[in-house]
């Protein structure tokens, strides 16, 4: 929690600092190419700008504590941007959360079949393979994918997160899980068929690093003596990989996906305008085209934010997995 | 001087027990002077390096790009800025020059030669992973070294920086950097991707030099009564570069990667004539569902030498980490 603290505090002073240094300082950044030297002025005055520094900062610390970042200027001129955060959360954590879900199941056991059979071909294709895959741009890889499976074999559709022509009824704001809520299968799958090529593409890093992880950390148990102890008592292969291995293995894994979203942040920006996909990321990246400062500041606090609060959230899920750091904080 | 030189020999036995690939001197004892031994560790990783075709293969790859780098102005057959085909550019019906004599891929979206902007395209793609990678591994091992040599409130200040610039995804803290300058050009894309990197150097120097303050030989020089300035540039920071070269040759690959995502994102070099593969594949966005050639020839270069640079630096960071080493 302190970490957390801490990473606001600094961050907020960053964030700050980078208002006052973007080109033409925050006046020009709230205004957009709209100011005339008249409301430019009214509004130096307004946001206190000839006031000391620090009397700026913490006037600007009070308004983000308060939600208040001020009206989106580009990306949807008018709206308060901690609104169109809000809105538009869900649908990157939807993203995400497919996205991860897609690289787990499909990493853990390719990972563990690559380090059983090491040197085999699976394992050889499969380091080759991951190598591959970090190396690709990912918004090449999305847009790939967008070309091949909808453009020419129009299998999927290219793009947003539900058809025109289904009325959905929106509960969460995860279009998947509204549809399974409100029992409409045909808006559920709709969804489901316009969220499969933007996880696809956003899983593509998280999938070739957890499987690196996980077959280097399976590889590393495998040879501890409590394995060989195990199979020497007779235990079946089964018992051995679930509890004595894999269990043990997943230690690495673990941390490795807090640490993914980052990437997953990182590359949801680009997934996410590829697919037009209405998220953070593409708000994002319009933001920054059409400078809209406030919204920027919001997204990269939100997502600084996310990552650490993940982590944090990693680190408590340790005492679930590994019994001996439950009884290590015991005794201290 | 023998009970130390025993000391060593055991060390060494007991490396070498861990694997039989491990070499040991063909004397089968270590040298006295701790600074040979430094070497021995280059030299049975680079023998290693040299019989893995991961390496091997890598290397090739980097070697051609390099090569076609030096060379490419002498083989390009037009210049690159030159709309020569402009006449057949049609805006409306999304029409672009098609391969023709002396023009083997066809024209870009201004008319452009394609196959001559692909060759020298390699040259700025080297410059901006060669100079972002030096620039962020420069920044690092300042960082680095004060927050590992000085520890206390230096190491505290320095490495709560590093990690908050560590919990902003890198590429929205890069997007963000980028944003600060009022005009793009090659050079804000390659410090934007460079700054993303100083973090990610300073943490590995860092945790390494903190392990390496711990081991023996430096506990002897301390004893010695060796300066701390000595201690830290002629015992420390020279054994804990190892990782750090190794992640350098993996952000080269990065460096390249994020300059074609800045550029999809309206962040790269506002001038394209000269060349840069990542540019290219960012600006053929628009292109894309008619002419996906365009990002194809940029796209398939930039694949090919990132995957070069990650062959190459996972390979030597297997054969430099005993642990890995598998």
């Amino acid at each position: 929690m302190l970490q957390l603290a801490l990473v606001v505090v600094v961050l907020s002073v960053l964030i700050f600092g980078w208002l006052r240094l973007l080109p033409g300082g925050p006046v020009s950044a709230l205004l957009g190419d709209r100011g005339t030297a008249e409301s430019r002025a009214e509004l130096t005055d307004a946001l206190g700008l000839n006031d000391p520094i620090f009397v700026q900062y913490f006037a600007f610390l009070g308004r983000a504590i308060t939600g208040d970042f001020g009206t989106s200027t580009g990306v949807s001129p008018g709206k308060p941007a901690m609104e169109l955060f809000l809105e538009r959360f869900p649908a990157t954590i939807e993203l995400s959360i497919a996205a991860i879900l897609i690289a787990l199941i499909g990493a853990i056991p390719l990972g563990y079949l690559a380090a059983r059979r090491r040197g085999g071909w699976l394992d050889n294709a499969g380091v080759v393979g991951s190598m591959i895959g970090i190396s690709i741009p990912i918004f090449f890889l999305a847009f790939l994918l967008k070309y091949i499976l909808s453009i020419k074999l129009g299998w999927l559709p290219t793009g947003g997160r539900q058809s025109a022509d289904i009325e959905a009824t929106r509960v969460t704001g995860f279009f998947v899980l509204d549809g399974l809520l409100t029992r409409e299968w045909d808006a559920a799958w709709d969804a489901l068929e316009h969220l499969l090529l933007p996880a696809l593409a956003l899983a593509s890093i998280p999938f070739a690093v957890i499987f690196r992880i996980t077959r280097a950390s399976v590889l590393d148990v495998m040879d501890e003596d409590y394995v060989r102890t195990a199979r020497s008592k007779g235990l079946t292969r089964r018992i051995i990989r679930d509890r004595h291995i894999l269990r043990n293995a997943m230690l690495p894994v673990v941390t490795t996906v807090g640490l993914q979203t980052g990437a997953l942040l990182s590359g949801a920006v680009l997934t996410e305008t590829v697919f037009s996909w209405q998220g953070v990321g593409q708000a994002l990246a319009i933001g920054f085209e059409r400078k809209d400062y406030p919204v920027l500041q919001v997204v990269i606090i939100a997502a600084a934010m996310a990552y650490v609060l993940v982590n944090l959230l990693v680190d408590l899920s340790y005492a679930v997995i590994d019994p001996r750091i439950r009884t290590a904080q015991k005794v201290s | 001087m023998t009970s130390s030189r025993a000391t060593k020999i055991d060390r060494l036995a007991s490396v070498a027990a861990r694997g039989p690939e491990f070499e040991v001197g063909p004397d089968g004892q270590g040298s006295p002077n701790g600074h040979d031994a430094g070497v021995s560790l280059a030299v049975s990783a680079w023998r290693r390096l040299r019989r893995n075709p991961v390496f091997i293969v890598g290397a090739v790859m980097i070697g051609l790009f390099v090569l076609l780098a030096v060379l490419a102005p002498f083989i390009a057959p037009h210049d690159p800025a030159l709309r020569l085909l402009e006449d057949q550019v049609s805006r409306a019906n999304n029409e672009i020059p098609p391969p023709q004599d002396g023009y083997p891929l066809g024209g870009d979206q201004y008319g452009r030669d394609l196959f001559s902007r692909m060759l020298l395209g390699s040259q700025q793609t080297l410059l901006v992973a060669a100079l972002a990678t030096v620039i962020g591994l420069g920044g690092g091992l300042v960082l680095g070294t004060l927050a590992g040599a000085f520890g206390g409130w230096v190491d505290s200040v320095v490495m709560r920086i590093v990690d908050v610039l560590l919990s902003i995804p890198s590429l929205l803290l890069a997007v963000s950097i980028g944003a600060l300058f009022a005009e793009q050009s090659q050079f804000t894309v390659i410090l934007a991707v460079a700054i993303v990197q100083i973090p990610i150097f300073a943490r590995l120097l860092r945790g390494t030099m903190l392990s390496v303050r711990e081991s023996d030989h430096v506990l002897a020089a301390k004893a010695l009564g060796v300066k701390r300035r000595a201690i830290v540039f002629r015992h420390i920071l020279p054994n804990s570069l190892g990782p750090v070269i190794v992640q350098s040759t993996l952000v080269l690959a990065i460096a390249v990667l994020d300059a074609a995502a800045l550029s999809f994102l309206g962040l790269g070099a506002a001038d394209d004539s000269t060349p840069e593969w990542g540019q290219m594949l960012g600006n053929a966005q628009d292109f894309f569902d008619s002419q996906p050639h365009l990002a194809f020839w940029p796209a398939g270069c930039i694949i090919v030498v990132a995957l070069g640079f990650t062959l190459v630096g996972e390979s030597m960071r297997e054969a430099l980490d005993p642990r890995q080493r598998r």
